[in-house]
């Protein structure tokens, strides 16, 4: 029933090497045959299943849980309530510290089971396991839970507002943090510029929605105490490490693996959730494996969600367009739960790639009653992005400048590197930029769209009554960040080498990307490359995959590791070949004496000797070193900093609200790449991902912490018919603070496309002054801002 | 609630008898029952499209079918598309070229919507490529590398499998 059909293309080794060439991803075949592994596919006999009991109201005591009915249900094999597992009811441990020096962030204690009260509408309040999934929500069903309601504070504003319901009695208010950065003297400027701006902006809650949720399977082995957790997460090791602390277990009884396909994660899946202490409990409890699946309602329920923010920005400036200072002042909503990633980037994020050299930056934190937050895609970026280039928009209006122009007049020069803004990033460093061309990227941004023509044509379509807009946006993002990640590599028997790594991948092409590297560095064929990711029985420490920060962490730490896996290699091939190292190289599958292809030892050969010995009993000969394994770990001394220049032309119908995207052009640079193909696909993602956040998704929340857009009939996202075809190029200009010179592309897409969306749409609709300070542009708004106009 | 009912089907091209419950639904009869995983469970009530078989050669949404509805049908999954990994039809080598797939969860449907649309319509435009799409939804590609996919095969004039 199947033509067969080509294979995708080996991989030769291009000229130059393996690292930046356009090489098909070795992921794709079994995706798309249906042999994927992820969390929900994998075989696990005896399994039982999870189902949820989760709280209506978004603040409330718990006062009964009545589980009788439940438990009488035929396949129902046991019902958890927080007094239950008492004995891993610990509070969860403080989470990220503030990286401003002088400032800190209070943490809310949370635990695995809300202890006397829950705080967000969808928290956890009970476990059900049964035969199978259906059997479990039966019995959830039956479950009666009495909640005696309390006030909720469903708005950073109203958390903060005197006299609020508290989230955290213990805290005394609901100030998650209170962080200021300032650089240069703001108030002077402000107080001698020729002209000032000051305006609101607001930013919606919104979700990741990668199209698997979470996932996770726990076994526990009675003989070894021990746990292995087969865990759809972007941070094994850290999941391991909550585990190993709630459980009280040595890190190495532990054992957490994201399977190599994990279905997008896109932040919120670099979190500690309950069910995943919950199922691991079970599954000691039960003897049996014990899996949850997040369905979608859940997933609206209760995994992480991030951005929602109210800004209010000013900005003082010359008459020539030069900006003076910047003073930006916002609200951030954590939920109930979250760590402060997102609004350190965000103010991180808004000087962007302009000389600004005063700055006032202020944001206050406040924990509210809606579900936990946590980073997604963008983290904070696409806020801070949209603030400042809606303030370039707006200065342009003001003195009669072209949108561009004004850009350009303010934009950082290329000579200026490193350039440090005066602020320090999330990562604890200085906000200092390591490499970058913005008037380059954003003059070849303009030249592809060919933007005086475009302008020009604005001009006629206006002329006979038509509303084209053009937005141009550009950023600087924070990539790349720290602390480190790994990579062990050895030569294995059958002379293949294995790349392990910490990170697992969600679809980014971890397998194809991590083999380029480690070819190159080793020598060897991209085809003998083996990839381990995301096993922490694999390797012992590692971060995870967020920020962006893969390639700028891995990358470095297996080029590190196979060159002195190939050194090991060489060393070893030189005793059987009896020559020297320095007269060796590897070629198909063997090492070779340089310029005598008939003199060489094929790898497993090297492979055998090097890992085994000659026999048992016998001494190395030669005085060689046992093991052909070298490990490395990277650790970078700050972020690096890719950048974006959008261009969006689109038309307005000022009747409908519909708003048609004409062209749309992505400038990147994120300096050296390893794979094009993966990066192109990693961009228009985050296109697609900014575009989303730009004119559709929209999460509704009424005054209790209700979730009035809990599916996708009621928060859309975009199909393949809504989005535009993406022009794109790159720029490069590579990083000096990592061997391979790479930054990161996983978010960049995401960042600008509002602002620049924004920029479009208010461009078009000029004639009828309409002023855009709120995302999403969907229809409705558009209307409603015509109508207001 | 767990009343059960014998059922006999075709599922890629080989006959296949079970006892499912009544309110099973296609898709997970499928990954439970027969173990074909490669079709996934995106959103449980038909908006996102990761579970879209053919049944008789025409996609449905495996989450809104029960499988007791497709007693008698024939049924084809992603599994059937190629018989190994070695042996991908053109579409899926047009994917694997044009970067068509990351994570990969959305995959299984989109390819089981495209393979029959394209039995019925070869020549699509990219329009009429985008039409079929937008009964999916992906979070990973922004749906270019797809739609250039289908473009090269149409252009290279193959058929989908």
């Amino acid at each position: 029933m199947t033509a067969p059909a080509s294979r995708p293309a080996a991989a030769r080794r291009p000229a130059g090497g393996y690292i930046g060439a356009p090489i098909p991803r070795r992921e794709d075949a079994r995706l798309l045959t249906g042999r994927g592994t992820f969390v929900d596919d994998l075989e696990m006999p005896g399994v039982a299943h999870a189902a949820m009991v989760r709280s209506p109201h978004a603040h409330a005591r718990v006062r009964r849980i009545d589980t009788e009915a439940a438990r009488a249900l035929p396949g129902v094999l046991a019902i958890v309530t927080a007094e239950d597992i008492a004995d891993i009811q610990k509070p969860w441990p403080a989470r990220m510290p503030s990286p401003v020096p002088g400032t800190s962030v209070r943490h809310g204690v949370r635990h695995t089971l809300p202890v006397a009260k829950v705080r967000h509408a969808g928290e956890v309040v009970a476990v059900v396991v049964a035969e199978s999934r259906a059997l479990a929500e039966d019995a959830r069903d039956l479950v009666e839970v009495e909640y005696e309601v309390l006030p909720v504070v469903a708005t950073a504003a109203a958390a903060l507002a005197p006299g609020a319901s508290l989230v955290y009695e213990e805290l005394g208010d609901n100030i998650a943090a209170h962080i200021i950065q300032r650089v240069g003297h703001p108030e002077r400027a402000f107080a001698s510029a020729d002209h000032t701006l000051r305006e609101t902006f607001r930013v919606m809650r919104g979700g990741s929605h990668s199209m698997e949720g979470r996932a996770v399977v726990a076994r526990y082995d009675e003989a070894l105490d021990s746990f292995t957790v087969w865990d759809a997460t972007q941070a094994p090791h850290a999941i391991r490490a909550m585990l190993a602390y709630l459980f009280d277990l040595p890190e190495h009884r532990v054992r957490v693996i994201a399977p190599p396909d994990v279905g997008g994660g896109l932040g919120p899946k670099t979190s500690f959730y309950p069910e995943e202490a919950l199922v691991c409990w079970l599954a000691r409890r039960l003897r049996r494996p014990v899996k949850w699946i997040e369905d979608r309602l859940e997933h609206f329920m209760s995994a992480a969600q991030e951005r929602e923010q109210v800004h209010t920005v000013e900005i003082a400036f010359t008459r020539d367009g030069a900006l003076l200072a910047l003073r930006d002042v916002f609200t951030h909503d954590v939920g109930m739960y979250g760590a402060l990633i997102a609004p350190v980037i965000t103010a991180c994020t808004v000087p962007g790639p302009y000389r600004v050299p005063n700055i006032h930056s202020e944001f206050r934190a406040a924990y509210t009653n809606l579900p936990p937050t946590a980073a997604v895609r963008g983290a904070g970026r696409p806020q801070g992005v949209l603030v400042m280039e809606r303030m370039m928009d707006r200065m342009a209006e003001t003195l009669g400048l072209d949108p561009a122009e004004a850009r350009f007049r303010n934009l950082i020069p290329a000579d200026a590197f490193p350039y440090p803004v005066g602020m320090v990033f999330r990562d604890g460093a200085p906000l200092t930029y390591d490499s970058g061309d913005y008037p380059e990227l954003l003059r070849r941004a303009l030249e592809i769209a060919d933007y005086p023509r475009a302008r020009r044509e604005q001009a006629e379509l206006r002329a006979q009554g038509r509303h084209r807009g053009i937005g141009v946006a550009i950023c600087v993002e924070g990539v790349g960040l720290g602390p480190f990640e790994g990579a062990i590599l050895r030569l294995d028997s059958r002379g293949r080498v294995v790349v392990t790594s910490g990170a697992p991948p969600q679809g980014q092409g971890y397998q194809t990307a991590f083999a380029q590297i480690a070819a190159d560095m080793v020598g060897v064929r991209f085809e003998d490359v083996d990839v381990v990711t995301g096993d922490t029985g694999a390797i012992p420490y590692g971060i995870g995959s967020f920020a962006s920060r893969v390639t700028a962490n891995a990358g470095p730490a297996i080029a590190l590791a196979g060159g002195e896996l190939r050194q090991k290699i060489l060393a070893v091939a030189a005793h059987l070949l009896e020559a020297a190292a320095a007269d060796l190289e590897i070629a198909d599958g063997a090492v070779h004496v340089r310029g005598l292809p008939d003199r060489g030892v094929p790898l497993a050969q090297v492979a055998r000797l090097g890992n085994g010995g000659v026999a048992f009993g016998m001494i190395m000969p030669g005085g060689l070193q046992v093991g052909l394994e070298a490990s490395a770990y990277f650790a970078p001394s700050q972020a690096g900093y890719s950048a974006s220049a959008h261009v969006c032309i689109l038309d307005v119908d000022p009747d409908t609200g519909e708003v048609a995207i004409v062209r749309y052009v992505v400038g990147h640079d994120c300096g050296n790449v390893i794979n094009p193909l993966i990066v192109e696909g990693q961009i228009l993602g985050g296109v697609a991902h900014g575009l989303s956040n730009a004119l559709y998704e929209e999460a509704f929340y009424d005054s209790e912490g209700q979730n009035l857009a809990s599916s996708f009939l009621d928060y859309p996202l975009p199909s393949a018919r809504e989005m535009p075809r993406i022009e794109m190029f790159h720029l490069t200009t590579p990083s000096p603070i990592n061997p391979l010179g790479v930054k990161g592309a996983g978010e960049a897409g995401t960042l600008p496309v509002p602002a620049a969306v924004a920029g479009a749409v208010e461009d078009a609709l000029r004639p009828f002054g309409v002023r855009v300070n709120r995302m999403p542009l969907n229809p409705a708004r558009i209307s409603d801002l015509m109508h207001r106009a | 609630m767990t009343e059960t009912r014998a059922i006999s089907l075709i599922v890629n091209g080989r006959p296949r008898g079970a006892t499912v419950e009544m309110r099973t639904t296609l898709v997970d009869f499928l990954r439970e029952q027969l173990r074909l995983t490669g079709t996934h469970v995106g959103c449980e009530q038909g908006a996102c499209g990761a579970c879209t078989v053919l049944v008789d050669g025409e996609p449905v949404r495996g989450c809104l079918l029960l499988a007791v509805q497709a007693d008698g049908a024939r049924v084809e999954t992603v599994e059937g598309l190629a018989p190994d990994l070695e042996h991908l039809t053109p579409l899926q080598a047009e994917f694997v070229r044009h970067h068509g797939v990351q994570c990969g969860f959305c995959t299984g449907g989109i390819l089981m919507s495209l393979t029959a649309s394209l039995r019925d319509n070869p020549r699509p435009t990219e329009a009429e490529i985008r039409d079929t799409l937008a009964g999916h939804l992906c979070r990973c590609t922004g749906y270019q590398g797809m739609v250039d996919a289908v473009l090269a095969l149409v252009a290279a004039g193959e058929p989908a499998r």
